[in-house]
């Protein structure tokens, strides 16, 4: 079908683009450009080729696609790519968010602006091929080194406690890391090999099972992040600067519900089972907690980031609950928190490029200055409401659906917790956007500028087109997602029958 | 030749009589020709070291023994011997700025590299107890007078010292355990040791004790590291570029091929005294990194902690294991003289500094060198897609196959620790504001620092040829 190595080119594109962008060489203002337009370009090209994989996905095919495989390392570690309806919206997610990510610090970013470029121009390489390495140590390879750049981001270009923050993000991951890496080396002598598709048919004994599940959990728990090991992602997301935010937020989360999908749920169904109840209760924690925290916060980034962890909740009870409704509705609210959480970032990081300051109190009757940010603050503080016809309630809807055929007390718990999430949302939006224009330095702040609105607008096409009609992302995901709930359900009916036999 | 008898033949051993006859005719032309030689002679030793690098690479394949098994050449020796050439020519070439200085023109330098590395060729290819002391007290007698090559410098002068009277307690202690392995076995050869050694007595298990704590010392392994920091820190730069190299490799080959041929019989004894100095290593490296303020100080401690984690895949006394320490070694190599590169490259107004807070900013005033750097610091840490990950890889998966998830799972959390201090120094790079300018960097210590620097960025590339010869080295030795 294909004759080029389509993801492939995707996933190291980017890289290229790097490349070119360390070339360019000199410090003045116009080699500041220079970078700045090769990395858009870049991205957008990216983009365009990963669009190309949309039009050639098979929906109907629930298997791994364009899948690519080479010799890399000798006695069964190759190098293997391919996506399925599970990974591709988060690669699609990945492509379309990072041209919002450079427009976003065209001006905000002043200094070191082509390791600026660079780094994120590597970050996006990490994430694609995070979300479409079908191997294990390729996996790894991907997942962890995305450390690297974001460390560097968050530690170079970021706010006062900048250091203290990509300290806490790197070594608190690398940590959750090293022990899954620990299981794939079990999984590895288990089934000889770490290739993705053969393993997710491999039997794996319970205890190992049990053991695998928990040290993969170690890891994506704190990528996800879930509590009580979320307290990175608060200091990370305040400290990174503003595209650093929206790539955590929007993308880096997302690999940890990846991780559960891809990992936890086919590999071990038996252990993922067991631990259900616990999931459902750290995920109800999550939603409660979080949201109750959420409300107590003076910065708007630290708000924005609690609800997050939050919205992830939803996300990992969803996928927990192994039905189909929450499985989907769980990959769903996945893009959907990618959109709208990216996008809240963005609306930060507008007024923070203007007052330079993230406090919550600073700010207030900006609806005065500037209606087009209200209105396009409004609509994503609905959508991170949860709020029908938004794209943030599709998701949580079927989440909870999906749930509560399963667990009717979490169900109860987590839905509580949009409640509160309407709490804290509207106050933000009622402390920053309404109230009385009193404070003198925001006389003179202008409404959104163009470029502004070029990363702004289609994120609000995007959030209430998959609210109203979420069918696109819902299908390409349909039949791998049923795959993986039949496949699960199988296993965990058949020890169950097994277990009642005399 | 008429002397050459059936079991004694001269043809492996080609390399090592260049290197022995190469030596000598050095030794003659500084002898005769004065300290003005130092240049010529250095160079010269470089020559020499790659032509030995290509007789052994052009012995043919398959194992070779001679001197009545006293001498063996395998693949796991070739291997072995390759990197180590590799380590000491480099150190050579990084030695020649610390040489140029006309209080320090001393042509002996270079020809007590040369025969250290004699030294570590016989060690590698030792098949018997006496051919492995003769190797070592080889390799360690021109080591101890390399360290204290700086004279007129008193930290330099103490090192040379401290290490020779530590490494002469350490050999002693070693040749105390040989001798109670021979007389409990009756024999010096590692073969024969093999079939005596099959169950558990106390005098062999002695004597095991006595040799491994032996080779500890010469690895640096808790807690048999005390010379480490100190030696590390007082020896000029170059050379301890050189001692965190080959001798490191020469070490660990013997280590690895003592304990699993000699001793394959009774690997439960040997296996948990390797656990205990894997555990100590990896956790004394990462947690005593922490309070470093001196660069090489730090390596030091870095290095014992390496040495851990490549004991880790010994410890699994596998193949697999074997395979890991290879890998580990080749790779350990390749980032540690990178990185002595960069500590090399650190200069201000000819000076060299070493404090950790000298790098401050460094990514504002040599971007490029600054890069290189944190990329070696992550790769030490074991960050993927960076060479170290792999070289972790393979001595954890190893382990994890041998079933000691205690040691694996320890071994992983000092990593993380260890990390701690790995970043500090890509943060004082990167997060802090610059504390000067540096010298314009040497052209072949930026040789060096663009080959292994970029070893070490695209090793993910050309891993899987290095796999495939690490575990055809591995193989022979079973």
């Amino acid at each position: 079908m294909t004759t080029w190595p389509i993801l492939s080119v995707t996933t190291f594109l980017p890289l290229v683009g790097a490349l070119i962008v360390y070339l360019s060489r000199g410090d003045d203002e116009a080699a500041r450009r220079n970078a700045c337009w090769i990395a858009l370009w870049t991205t957008l090209i990216t983009f365009a080729v990963s669009v190309i994989l949309v039009l050639r996905f098979d929906p109907s095919n629930p298997d791994f696609q364009f899948v690519e495989k080479a010799n890399w390392l000798a006695t069964g570690i190759t190098y293997h790519m391919g996506v399925d309806g599970i990974s591709l919206p988060l690669v699609i997610l990945t492509t379309a968010i990072m041209p919002f990510c450079i427009i976003a610090s065209w001006k905000s970013v002043k200094n070191r602006v082509r390791e600026y470029m660079m780094a994120f121009l590597i970050l996006e390489t990490l994430m694609i091929g995070t979300f479409s390495a079908l191997d294990l140590v390729l996996f790894y390879l991907f997942f962890e080194g995305g450390l690297i750049p974001m460390f560097l981001i968050i530690g170079i270009w970021g706010g006062p406690r900048r250091v203290y923050a990509s300290f806490k993000f790197f070594l608190y991951t690398f940590l959750g890391s090293v022990l899954m890496l620990l299981a794939i080396m079990a999984l590895y002598w288990n089934g000889g090999t770490t290739d993705i598709p053969t393993l997710m048919h491999t039997a794996v004994p319970r205890s190992l099972q049990t053991w695998a599940w928990l040290a993969f959990f170690a890891s994506f728990a704190v990528k996800m992040p879930m509590w009580p090991v979320h307290t990175w992602l608060p200091d990370a997301h305040v400290e990174a600067p503003t595209a650093g935010s929206v790539v955590l937020a929007a993308i880096m989360l997302k690999m940890g519900g990846y991780g559960f999908l891809r990992f936890s749920l086919p590999m071990f169904p038996l252990a993922s089972h067991d631990f259900a109840p616990l999931m459902f209760t750290l995920s109800a924690i999550a939603i409660i907690y979080t949201s109750l925290v959420a409300l107590m916060q003076e910065d708007m980034k630290k708000l924005i980031a609690y609800s997050s962890v939050a919205h992830m909740g939803f996300v990992t009870m969803g996928i927990f609950a192994g039905t189909m409704q929450g499985v989907a509705g769980g990959v769903f609210q996945m893009v959907s928190h990618g959109i709208v959480s990216g996008a809240l970032f963005l609306c930060v990081g507008v007024v923070y490029d203007r007052m330079h300051t993230r406090e919550i109190a600073a700010y207030g009757g900006l609806v005065n200055r500037m209606p087009l940010y209200a209105l396009v603050f409004m609509v994503f503080t609905m959508a991170n409401v949860g709020l029908p016809g938004t794209s943030g309630f599709v998701g949580e809807f079927m989440t909870l659906l999906g749930t509560f055929k399963v667990s009717i007390p979490t169900a109860f718990f987590a839905t509580t917790g949009v409640i509160f999430s309407a709490c804290y949302a509207l106050w933000l939006y009622r402390k920053v956007v309404f109230g009385a224009l009193v404070k003198p330095s925001m006389m003179s702040m202008k409404d959104l500028t163009f470029r502004e609105c070029v990363t702004l607008f289609p994120l609000i096409v995007l959030t209430i087109l998959f609210g109203v009609w979420p069918k696109p992302v819902l299908d390409m995901s349909a039949a791998s997602v049923q795959q993986l709930v039949n496949n699960y359900n199988t296993a965990v009916t058949a020890v169950k029958a097994a277990a009642l036999l005399p | 030749m008429s002397f050459e008898t059936a079991g004694y033949q001269l043809a492996p051993v080609l390399p090592e009589l260049v290197l022995a006859i190469g030596a000598m005719a050095l030794l003659m032309l500084g002898a005769y020709r004065g300290q003005e030689t130092t240049r010529a002679v250095t160079a010269l030793a470089v020559v020499l070291l790659v032509v030995v690098g290509v007789l052994e690479y052009m012995v043919p394949a398959g194992k070779q023994v001679t001197f009545g098994g006293s001498f063996i050449v395998d693949d796991f020796a070739r291997f072995m011997k390759i990197v180590a050439l590799v380590g000491s020519a480099v150190t050579l070439i990084l030695s020649t700025e610390f040489l140029s200085d006309p209080s320090r023109r001393i042509f002996e330098y270079a020809i007590l590299v040369l025969l250290s590395t004699l030294g570590m060729m016989v060690l590698i290819s030792a098949g018997d107890l006496i051919a492995l002391y003769l190797g070592l007290e080889l390799m360690s007698l021109a080591l101890y007078v390399v360290a204290a090559s700086n004279r007129d410098n008193a930290k330099s002068t103490e090192a040379g010292l401290k290490y020779f009277v530590l490494g002469a307690l350490s050999s002693g202690m070693l040749l105390y355990g040989a001798s109670l392995i021979y007389g409990f076995t009756g024999t010096v050869t590692f073969t024969g040791i093999a079939t005596a050694a099959t169950a558990a007595n106390v005098g062999l298990i002695f004597g095991l004790v006595f040799l491994l704590a032996g080779l500890c010392f010469k690895v640096s392994a808790v807690p048999f590291h005390m010379w480490t920091p100190d030696v590390y820190e007082g020896a000029p730069t170059p050379v301890t570029a050189f001692f965190a190299s080959a001798p490191k490799v020469a070490a660990l080959a013997v280590f690895t091929r003592v304990t699993l041929t000699a001793f394959p019989g009774i690997v439960s004894q040997w296996q948990q005294i390797l656990v205990f100095v894997a555990i100590a290593s990896m956790a004394l490296g990462s947690f005593a990194a922490i309070g470093q303020t001196n660069i090489k100080r730090l390596m030091a401690y870095s290095s014992i902690g390496h040495m851990g984690f490549a004991l880790v895949g010994l410890a699994a006394g596998t193949l697999e294991g074997a395979q890991g320490v290879v890998m580990y070694i080749v790779i350990y190599v390749a980032m540690t003289l990178g990185s002595f590169s960069i500590i090399l490259a650190m200069k201000r107004n000819g000076q060299a500094v070493e404090k950790i807070s000298d790098f401050a900013g460094l990514s504002r005033t040599n971007p490029l060198l600054a890069f290189m750097f944190a990329m070696l610091l992550f790769s030490l840490a074991g960050v993927p897609p960076l060479a170290g990950f792999f070289g972790k890889w393979y001595v954890f998966v190893a382990a994890i196959k041998a079933n000691l998830f205690t040691l694996a799972v320890i071994g992983v959390l000092t990593s993380v620790v260890g990390a701690y201090y790995y970043l500090s120094i890509v943060k004082t790079m990167y997060f802090d504001e610059p504390a000067g300018q540096v010298d314009p960097v040497r052209v072949e210590v930026r040789a060096v620092l663009a080959v292994f620097g970029l070893f070490n960025i695209l090793f993910a590339l050309f891993a899987g040829p290095v796999v495939t010869v690490a575990s055809a080295a591995a193989k022979s030795l079973f």
